[in-house]
């Protein structure tokens, strides 16, 4: 938990100061920060939604985008070592925030008859029709949530795991196998070297996940506002 | 340290789907909070910022583009002034010139009338006096050849026979005279 109280102080105070003083000619730092921020605004989120519901649903989306990002990147700054979203929660509670997103905006737009549009689909034979619908409803009103979260969360939880067999191996060849005099126990070079490359790898998936379950729960509310399928 | 996260991890696998309580709520509040300073700070002052850039860049453009249409019509305008002053001088000029050749005829003719006036009456003058000059000499004539006759003869002629007299010299003269003149021709 101090993990996360840590990971938010940072944002908070990074985000304040990348945001105090911003000009329509950037210096060098605030091009730096654009080029992070511009990305998950025009990219993920007006790319998807378009300018006007962009806006609209920006700050949340942002917020998951950077919540995520800072929480999985704990899992390789040294003295953290753990993601923040490699335990349920965090996934858990962005995940049901981007569902109850989408099912909001669906609302908002189409109202009841949003539930209608998005369980029977036009052009199905009538027979099918209630079969198809209850696929729907699993894969859109179930699975969703259940997806975001374990795909998150199984991602770091992952990467964790292989951190800390390379490494705690590292440590077993070199403290235990080599002090023995066997030399076995170089093989914790290569262990460690492994431990480097998934670090790098590690480092490339907390970004790559952050992207994830924000594109999709942009997605998500994309296709909630949809006229129709 | 490590063997520590290891065994940590192995506590934490049984229930790594199953949410602590603890757990959701410190979640909920870092999301919360972080969720609030996006909405209140970031989001908005990103916004305002890059609408302001490409409000600034747009701007740019468009008052580019203004000037430049600006331009062009200034340039239109101007050459469609040309155009007219250069039909206007043609116009001018064509005018001048027929002007000038109007008046020139008219001087030319104004000059002739004039000459053939003035010579006709020149002429008319001449004529008259000739006429005058004729009648007196014919007159003068006459009384000397009169007087030159009476001394001739030393007495004086009775006046009305004398006139016949000098009258039919004088006619017998211009006969003379004019035949002479037909001969020479």
């Amino acid at each position: 938990m101090l993990i996360r109280l840590l990971v938010v102080v940072l944002l908070v105070l990074v985000f304040w100061l990348g945001t105090r003083n911003m000009k329509i000619v950037p210096s060098r730092g605030q091009v730096m920060f654009e080029f992070i921020t511009g990305f998950v605004r025009d990219n993920i989120i007006i790319g998807t939604l378009g300018e006007k519901d962009g806006k609209r649903f920006m700050s949340v989306l942002m917020t998951i985008f950077f919540v995520t990002l800072g929480m999985n990147i704990t899992g390789i700054i040294p003295g953290l070592q753990i993601a923040g979203t490699s335990v349920i929660g965090l996934p858990l509670i962005m995940a049901l925030v981007a569902y109850f997103l989408f099912i909001y905006a669906g609302i908002r737009r189409h109202g009841l008859r949003f539930f209608k549009n998005a369980l029977i689909l036009p052009g199905v034979p009538i027979a099918l029709t209630p079969f198809l619908a209850l696929l729907e409803f699993l894969s859109t009103f179930i699975l969703r949530p259940i997806t975001l979260t374990l795909r998150l969360l199984m991602n770091m939880v992952a990467g964790h795991m292989l951190l800390v067999l390379c490494f705690a191996a590292t440590d077993f060849f070199f403290f235990t196998v080599l002090k023995d005099g066997n030399f076995l126990g170089l093989l914790g070079v290569g262990t460690f070297a492994f431990g480097i490359a998934f670090t790098l790898l590690e480092m490339f998936v907390a970004a790559l996940q952050a992207y994830v379950i924000t594109i999709l729960a942009a997605i998500y509310i994309q296709m909630a506002l949809a006229e129709e399928h | 340290m490590l063997n520590a996260f290891v065994a940590q991890a192995a506590q934490a696998t049984p229930s790594l789907l199953i949410p602590q309580l603890p757990d959701l709520i410190w979640g909920s509040i870092a999301f919360a909070i972080v969720l609030v300073f996006f909405t209140w700070k970031v989001v908005p002052r990103l916004n305002a910022a890059l609408d302001a850039r490409r409000d600034a860049i747009e701007g740019g453009i468009k008052r580019a583009e203004e000037a430049q249409a600006g331009a062009q019509e200034a340039l239109e305008q101007y050459n469609t002034q040309l155009a007219e002053a250069r039909t206007a001088a043609a116009g001018i000029r064509d005018q001048a010139r027929e002007d000038a050749k109007r008046i020139r005829a008219e001087l030319v003719e104004q000059a002739q009338a004039d000459a053939a006036r003035v010579l006709t009456s020149a002429q008319a003058q001449i004529e008259a006096e000739r006429q005058s000059a004729f009648v007196s000499l014919r007159a003068e004539v006459g009384a000397i050849a009169i007087d030159l006759a009476s001394g001739v003869i030393g007495e004086s002629l009775n006046d009305k026979r004398s006139n016949d007299i000098v009258d039919r010299f004088l006619a017998d003269l211009e006969v003379s005279e004019a035949a002479a003149a037909k001969a020479k021709a």
